[in-house]
């Protein structure tokens, strides 16, 4: 059978936004899906089983945050919210509620079709091994052996900061808030000390990146985490 | 030709008012005479009785006909009103009924002997306040009255006749009379009739009548009468001279002052002062000039606040001074306010006081120069009386001990060395320890000090030795001179220190008003001034001290007082005098409360209170507390004025940013609608016949537009949470990559013209912020950079650590910020003068300055050495040590 189009559920009551959206995902080989409330989103979940959610965190019937716990407590589903600029808290309440990655408003299609992407590959991976070599510009990370190459300089890594890179590499694409790093990275009793990642993450940012002000692989996500450019 | 002479309006007004109020008022005719028995009475009723004839409805109040048939026989015909019966002690007294004179209500009443006090029980203590009474009703009055009981001539009638006159009645009364006639009789006419028995004579009076109707008297008490008549009709002649224009022409300005002391008979010369400052026509000005230390008796102090006080009633101008050479103080002040004569009491000491000690009015007289003094019977103002002013305190005990030890001293000095000493030595040492004693501490151990040395010298050094016995008469004089040496040291040293003393006070005072009115004039706001002012007050005066201020209403504010003290506060205010607690007005009350006028009027009221209100009494503490109550009043009105004029300026400024705002929103919000709407209808209408490149071309400008229309709504918010207070900073310790990386990124292409160079020290610490918010302000920073200076010129960023925060500057090589305008471009919708349109709103500085100030920092601009702008802000480092990130191994 041929490959079918993926399934995209769209939960947005504005509906110019929902046009917007319809638009481009037709037009980008998506199957949209829409819902326009909260209510009758968890209905389209269950029962048009989508590939992706894009859900707007600002509906009027509804805490967005509130419907990606419920949705995440059966389904893996990647969840995208949207969000305006400000709203920061929101963002970061809904990744650590279970959602994968987030667009502000207002975004552009490449943003749109980017995370969308993204979204999919890591759904579609699931729990199978990653490619023991990682590579974006001239960044190759060997997790094999453990090294780190920039162009083709070695570069030496402290433990923390390896540890960091790969769950970054791990996630590749993804928004990391600084919680979920240090979680993974100093445990769950660091997850206050986001300085820690900061400080970690400037370090790698000076040894890996050409300018550490202008970073190319390390994203800095402001007020929500990072995010490591996939490709 | 000269503009005929026009009258004084407001003099012409006054008279105006003047005359309505007499056309409802009864007419007031008052029968003048020097004495008793000069046919005042008869005057009246024949005159009453011609108006009868002339239909006029004339009735008898009360007339005393004492039993003359002459003037019984005029009241015949005449309404004679019945009197009202008092009993009082046993005696039944006839008075005058005002009741039933104003029941009746003739046209005209005849009310004999204006200065009668009427029998307790009456409404009024004196038949004058009946006469004003019926006057006001509308009835008109004739009256009698004698001069004796004039006031302002009581001193001149009891010296002339030795006889002093209780009755009296206030000059105002003869003054306000619409007319005066003079009953004149000579003194030997007089006389006979006295003889024939046709005068009646008071009972009480019996004993003085010889004394009183000697010719001498009588002429003299004619004298006066007629010439207190002159003046009168002088008074008049000037009104109507004032009413019609006629010059008037007057007398070269004199000016009266007249100095009192603190004793009873101040009085006679205040009255003298009055009538000299009438006769002359000019201000008049009593003036008592204080001794400081000098010990007031409490019934001499009460004495002389009456006179100042009666002074004042009599139209006077009072002030007191306050000096150690009384007459010193007269004559400045009199040179001062260009005094012409002074009046001064005649001394009742002995002379030999003034020899001792010297005489003030001596003084006066030596050094008044071109002033003609005036000495009157009466104590002059003879602050000399204390002459050595004695220093409010005792010596203390140690004081004596002291005294007593230095004269051992003295003696265990001479003991050893008597032997190469003579006699005449030891006491010159003796009479220095004396002198050291007397200019170091008070008379009491100076004349113990004198009086021990006195002893020691006998006993132990006047022979025969070891005994009190003198063997030389000439030792004698010796102890003489030792103690009077300590006397006169002792009377010099505390002279000195008295004077040190006055000098002290009044520095103190000028010191305190200094330093008042030092910290008003720093001080902003009115709240801030009244809370200076009540603090300097309450510091100055020890009493609590409040400053009640008018609402826009003029009603006072309560300030806690309870409505009866608010309501003597509010009469204060309304009234510009001072009442309450130990003033004549209102006196119930618990505070004073002082008007503080200021140029426009009075603008509030200063509460006293003071635990023991009868302090301010003394004028010379009221008179500081007048002062300071003035550069209070005085400061708040400026404060006042200048919080108005801001008001003022604020409401002109919030219209013009409203203006301001609206036009540029306007603008801002509708030229990218524009383009878009434009952009978007070509697409939809001229789909065909659009080729690709064009469509392309109105998409991007779409887009563009849009990003636009969404940067200036963000900064919109921004300003919004900035400007109402919601901007919430959630501080956490970051590095300044983050969020200069983070703008760079964000800005994209718009900085694409500009090399960006980014130079931050690599052992910058984290800095304690709010990373998005930070980040806005490179945001904006970076994007006023990219759009006021010409293509690739370069922005440089740079940082560094000092001083406990971290500076960051964005630099620039545009066109620098116009000179004067470095604090004004950080104001909201602030553009530069050349600025072309569609740049923005000018918001984004003004956010930035919202955004730095709310984490505690600062944000400035200057213009960079070289040219271009330098914009720098700092981010306090809390002075807390970053906090600290785990160790690791080192690198694998």
């Amino acid at each position: 059978m041929a490959e079918t189009k993926p399934v995209v559920l769209v939960i947005e009551d504005e509906p110019q936004m929902r046009r917007f959206l319809h638009a481009a995902l037709d037009s980008h080989d998506y199957r949209p899906v829409e819902a326009t409330t909260a209510k009758e989103g968890v209905a389209q979940a269950t029962g048009r089983n989508p590939d992706v959610i894009l859900l707007d965190l600002g509906l009027p019937d509804g805490d967005g945050i509130d419907l990606t716990r419920r949705i995440r407590e059966w389904s893996a589903t990647p969840i995208i919210v949207i969000s305006a600029r400000g709203k920061e808290q929101d963002k970061i309440a809904a990744l650590d509620a279970g959602a994968d990655d987030y667009l502000t408003k207002p975004f552009d299609v490449g943003e749109l079709m980017a995370r969308l992407r993204v979204a999919l590959r890591h759904a579609a991976r699931g729990d199978s091994p990653q490619e023991p070599v990682f590579e974006v510009g001239e960044l190759r990370v060997d997790q094999m052996r453990r090294q780190v190459f920039v162009g083709d300089k070695e570069v030496h890594l402290t433990p923390t900061e390896y540890k960091l890179l790969t769950l970054m590499i791990r996630h590749a694409g993804k928004v990391l808030t600084h919680r979920q790093l240090l979680k993974e990275v100093w445990g769950p009793n660091a997850v206050e000390h986001a300085h820690y990642v900061r400080v970690y993450m400037t370090q790698l940012r000076r040894k890996l990146e050409a300018d550490a002000t202008r970073p190319k692989y390390l994203l800095t996500e402001p007020g929500v985490g990072y995010r490591l450019r996939p490709e | 030709m000269t503009e005929p002479r026009r009258p004084d309006p407001d003099a012409l007004l006054a008279r105006v008012t003047e005359e309505e109020a007499k056309a409802r008022r009864g007419r007031l005719k008052i029968f003048f005479g020097a004495s008793p028995g000069v046919g005042k009475t008869y005057a009246m009723l024949e005159e009453a009785r011609a108006k009868r004839r002339e239909g006029v409805d004339v009735a008898v109040g009360v007339v005393e006909t004492h039993g003359r048939s002459e003037t019984a026989a005029l009241l015949e015909g005449l309404d004679v009103l019945p009197r009202r019966a008092i009993d009082y002690r046993g005696v039944t007294l006839k008075e005058f009924d005002l009741d039933g004179a104003l029941r009746r209500h003739p046209s005209l009443i005849l009310v004999d002997e204006l200065a009668h006090t009427n029998a307790p029980g009456s409404r009024h203590a004196r038949r004058f306040q009946d006469v004003e009474e019926l006057l006001n009703a509308g009835i008109h009055v004739y009256t009698t009255l004698n001069v004796q009981h004039l006031e302002s001539l009581k001193d001149v009638v009891a010296q002339i006749t030795g006889i002093q006159v209780r009755e009296t009645v206030p000059d105002s009364i003869l003054e306000q009379a619409d007319e005066l006639e003079v009953a004149d009789l000579s003194a030997e006419d007089l006389l006979k009739r006295l003889k024939e028995g046709k005068v009646y004579v008071p009972e009480e009076a019996a004993r003085a009548i010889d004394r009183f109707f000697r010719k001498g008297n009588l002429i003299a008490l004619r004298e006066l009468a007629l010439r207190r008549a002159a003046e009168r009709v002088d008074a008049q002649m000037r009104g109507y001279m004032r009413e019609h224009g006629v010059r008037e022409i007057w007398p070269a300005a004199e000016r009266v002052l007249v100095c009192i002391g603190p004793n009873p008979a101040g009085a006679r010369l205040v009255r003298a002062g009055k009538r000299m400052a009438t006769s002359l026509k000019c201000d008049w000005t009593v003036l008592y000039a204080e001794v400081p230390g000098q010990r007031i008796s409490a019934s001499d102090r009460e004495a002389l606040l009456q006179n100042l006080q009666l002074a004042e009633e009599l139209g006077a101008e009072t002030t007191t001074l306050s000096g150690l050479n009384a007459a010193e103080e007269m004559l400045a002040y009199a040179r001062a306010h260009n005094v012409t004569k002074i009046v001064v009491g005649k001394p009742t000491h002995s002379r030999w006081r003034d020899k001792l000690f010297g005489s003030t009015l001596d003084e006066l007289i030596r050094g008044s120069g071109e002033i003609d003094v005036y000495v009157i019977s009466g104590e002059v103002g003879d602050p000399q009386r204390s002459a050595v002013p004695h220093p409010g305190r005792r010596s203390p005990v140690s004081e004596y001990l002291r005294a007593a030890l230095v004269i051992a001293g003295c003696a265990a000095i001479s003991f050893p060395l008597f032997s190469v000493l003579s006699v005449t030595d030891v006491a010159m040492i003796f009479l220095l320890g004396v002198v050291f004693v007397a200019s170091r501490y008070g008379r009491g151990p100076s004349v113990l000090a004198s009086v021990l040395s006195i002893i020691s010298f006998d006993f132990f050094f006047v022979p025969p030795r070891f005994t009190f016995a003198v063997s030389d008469v000439r030792y004698i004089l010796t102890f003489g001179v030792m103690l009077a040496a300590a006397l006169v040291a002792s009377h010099l040293t505390l002279r000195i220190r008295a004077q040190a003393q006055t000098a002290r006070d009044r520095e103190r005072r000028t010191g305190a008003v200094y330093a008042m009115s030092r910290e008003l004039a720093a001080a902003r706001t009115a709240a801030d001034l009244i809370a200076i002012a009540t603090r300097h007050l309450a510091d100055t005066f020890g009493a609590e001290m409040h400053i009640l201020m008018p609402d826009s209403t003029g009603r006072l504010e309560s300030g806690g007082l309870d409505e009866k003290e608010r309501s003597v506060a509010q009469w204060v205010f309304d009234h510009g005098q001072r009442a309450g607690a130990g003033t004549d007005t209102l006196p119930s009350a618990s505070s004073l409360y002082v008007p503080l006028r200021a140029s426009t009027g009075v603008i509030g009221v200063l509460d006293v209170r003071a635990s023991d209100p009868t302090r301010f009494e003394d004028p010379t503490l009221l008179q500081l507390l007048e002062t300071f109550a003035g550069q209070a009043a005085l400061a708040l009105e400026r404060a006042q004025l200048a919080e108005r004029a801001q008001e003022e300026e604020v409401k002109v400024e919030a219209e013009r940013l409203r203006t301001s705002l609206l036009s540029s929103l306007s603008h801002d919000m509708r030229t990218p609608l524009g383009a878009i709407t434009g952009a978007a209808s070509s697409l939809l209408e001229e789909q065909s016949a659009l080729k690709e490149p064009a469509r392309r071309e109105l998409l991007q400008s779409i887009l563009d537009e849009a990003n636009r229309m969404n940067r200036l709504i963000g900064n919109l918010l921004d300003m919004i949470r900035v400007e109402s207070g919601a901007l919430q900073v959630q501080k956490d310790w970051e590095p300044l990559e983050e969020p200069v990386g983070v703008a760079l990124i964000r800005l994209g292409d718009r900085l694409k013209q500009h090399p960006v160079r980014v130079e931050l020290p690599p052992d910058l610490p984290l800095v304690p912020m709010d990373g998005v918010l930070i980040e806005q302000v490179f945001v904006n920073l970076l994007e006023n950079a990219a759009k006021y200076t010409p293509p690739s010129t370069p922005i440089d960023i740079s940082a560094e650590q000092t001083n406990g925060v971290v500076r960051v500057d964005v630099l620039d090589r545009g066109p620098g910020i116009p000179p004067g305008e470095e604090r004004n471009i950080f104001e909201k919708f602030y553009r530069a003068a050349n600025e072309g349109p569609a740049t923005g709103i000018g918001l984004g500085l003004t956010i930035c300055r919202g955004i730095v100030t709310a984490h505690g920092g600062r944000i400035w601009a200057e213009n960079r050495a070289g040219g271009g702008a330098a914009f720098h802000f700092t981010l306090p480092l809390s002075g807390a040590e970053p906090p600290a990130v785990p160790a690791e191994p080192a690198a694998e």
